[in-house]
């Protein structure tokens, strides 16, 4: 099967981008080099093309009812302009994707899924909203996501953005959103991302979204802008302590398991003050009162070598059978030096501070439990 | 695509070997641009014996980690410690001054030419 093409594609290959396959997509892995596109983020400000993503509308006057019971979060109850991260679980629990929604209205809401669960939550949301005066509609094809991420995000997006907008797009929050001009294209500008830093991520029409990039590119090379890709994200995102779904979740992990239990609203209501129901919630109710099998941990590696997905964690370097979990994602930071990674592991194992080794290809190497994120952006 | 230097031979894993005594190798610039920006070398310590066609150490950038198959088979006599301080020399001179491993080689092991180095990059 051919890969779906970004609307971008055209500028990726002209910027020399090392293009592969992801999630059915041709996206870039990186321009010229992952560790400097990174560091950018970091330091200055990177551009990310997530077109990749999945962008689903639901609209209706029970949209938010729609979605109360088709997610885990309290949908209903979020103020339009706002966004949530949340889950979609399936009837025993289940991850099935983590998703960002924003309500771009009273009756309207966006619902941005992963690009390799695109097609699996489009299928779900369309029967679980079917009880209400709700419509899904897939918007994938026609949109382009842009992301500018980074200390010094917010100069670059305002300088492009129309006069009458700037103050707005500047005192937007984090998790929030609104509509804007921006390079004179129509776009929903929100406070979001998946990098750790400060930054934006823009919804265009596709067709527009060449303009935006280059708009947003010549805008930002003042300010140290790059273009960054996929290896640059992963890595940044590991850092910020941020599951990807595939590693840290998956159609076997309860949203407790991977410590993100927040996201679980077992105390919504309807309108009548009753609790409300929701798929995946007996589960989700029993999960969230039992002892955990398992506990989402940051590991920091005190050695050179890298954990890396799927890698068993041991109890110590002399008890290489006593395996105590997984490594869902590991790398060695960019930013910190050192290796770092999360797994799953024993609770008995997971209190910040125990020692534990990782099978590192036949090889034992020490790691320590931490706290999450590894990487918190300085305050500004 | 990357044209190969013709004064040396490659292996299939993507080594390339250039012969003398003692003979030195590293990893072609088609490896090293698959994997990224290189941040950590782990090499066979000096004196150690190492066998053509087996793993004798590896290269992790921040994307992924590959192993080093050795070329030959010997006596290691000199590691490039400038490419073990500096891994991004692998990277940036990938012939040259990132070159890995020194050997006394007692045996070679498969190696091609840089036109069927060339051939099998671009099949």
């Amino acid at each position: 099967m051919a890969e779906i093409l970004s609307p971008l594609d055209a500028v990726h290959v002209a910027l020399g981008a090392v293009m592969v396959p992801f999630a059915g997509w041709s996206m870039p892995l990186r321009y010229t080099s992952d560790l400097a596109e990174h560091v950018a983020v970091r330091a200055a400000a990177g551009i990310f093309d997530l077109s990749h993503m999945g962008e689903i509308r639901v609209t209706g006057a029970q949209a938010g009812a729609a979605l109360d019971y088709a997610l885990v979060g309290n949908l209903s109850a979020l103020a339009v302009g706002r966004a949530r991260y949340t889950m979609i679980c399936a009837p025993d629990g289940g991850v099935v994707d983590d998703l960002v929604v924003y309500r771009t209205a009273d009756d309207e809401y966006l619902v941005v899924a992963n690009a390799s669960n695109h097609d699996v939550v489009l299928a779900e949301l369309g029967p679980r909203c079917a009880g209400f005066d709700a419509a899904v509609t897939d918007e994938s094809a026609q949109t382009a996501l842009i992301a500018v991420q980074g200390p010094r995000a917010q100069e670059i997006v305002t300088s492009v953005v129309a006069p009458q907008d700037v103050t707005a797009v500047a005192e937007l929050k984090y998790y929030t959103g609104l509509p804007a001009t921006v390079a004179g294209i129509p776009a929903l500008v929100a406070r979001t991302g998946y990098t750790g830093e400060d930054g934006y991520e823009l919804f265009v029409p596709a067709e527009s979204a060449p303009a935006l990039w280059a708009a947003l590119t010549a805008a930002g090379e003042p300010f140290g802008l790059v273009p960054a890709g996929l290896s640059a994200r992963d890595s940044l995102r590991l850092e910020a302590g941020m599951p990807l779904y595939g590693n840290e979740l998956d159609r076997t992990t309860t949203p407790y398991d991977a410590g993100l239990g927040r996201v679980v609203k077992l105390d919504k209501t309807d309108a009548d003050g009753a609790p409300l129901d929701f798929v995946g919630r007996g589960p989700l109710d029993a999960r969230k009162h039992s002892e955990p099998s398992r506990v989402l941990v940051g590991l920091e590696g005190l050695g050179r070598r890298a954990a890396r997905h799927g890698y068993a964690v041991l109890r110590s370097a002399e008890a290489a059978d006593a395996v105590v979990g997984h490594i869902t994602s590991g790398a060695p930071s960019p930013t910190l030096g050192h290796p770092i990674a999360m797994a799953y592991v024993t609770p008995e194992v997971s209190a910040v501070g125990t020692e534990l080794a990782v099978d590192v290809r036949g090889r034992a190497e020490p790691v320590r439990v931490v706290a999450l994120p590894f990487y918190r952006r300085p305050a500004r | 695509m990357s044209t190969f230097p013709d004064d040396r031979q490659y292996t299939v894993e993507h080594e390339w070997l250039a012969e003398g005594d003692p003979a030195t190798f590293g990893i072609t610039d088609t490896a090293s641009e698959a994997l990224g920006d290189i941040v950590y070398l782990e090499l066979p310590t000096v004196g150690s014996e190492i066998v053509a066609g087996t793993v004798c150490g590896e290269i992790e950038s921040t994307k992924s980690v590959s192993e080093l198959f050795s070329p030959v088979s010997g006596t290691v006599v000199q590691v490039n410690q400038a490419a073990i301080d500096d891994p991004a020399l692998v990277n940036s001179d990938p012939y040259g001054d990132g070159w890995l491993v020194r050997v006394t080689v007692t045996e070679t092991g498969a190696l091609i030419s840089a036109a069927e180095y060339q051939a099998q990059n671009a099949g």
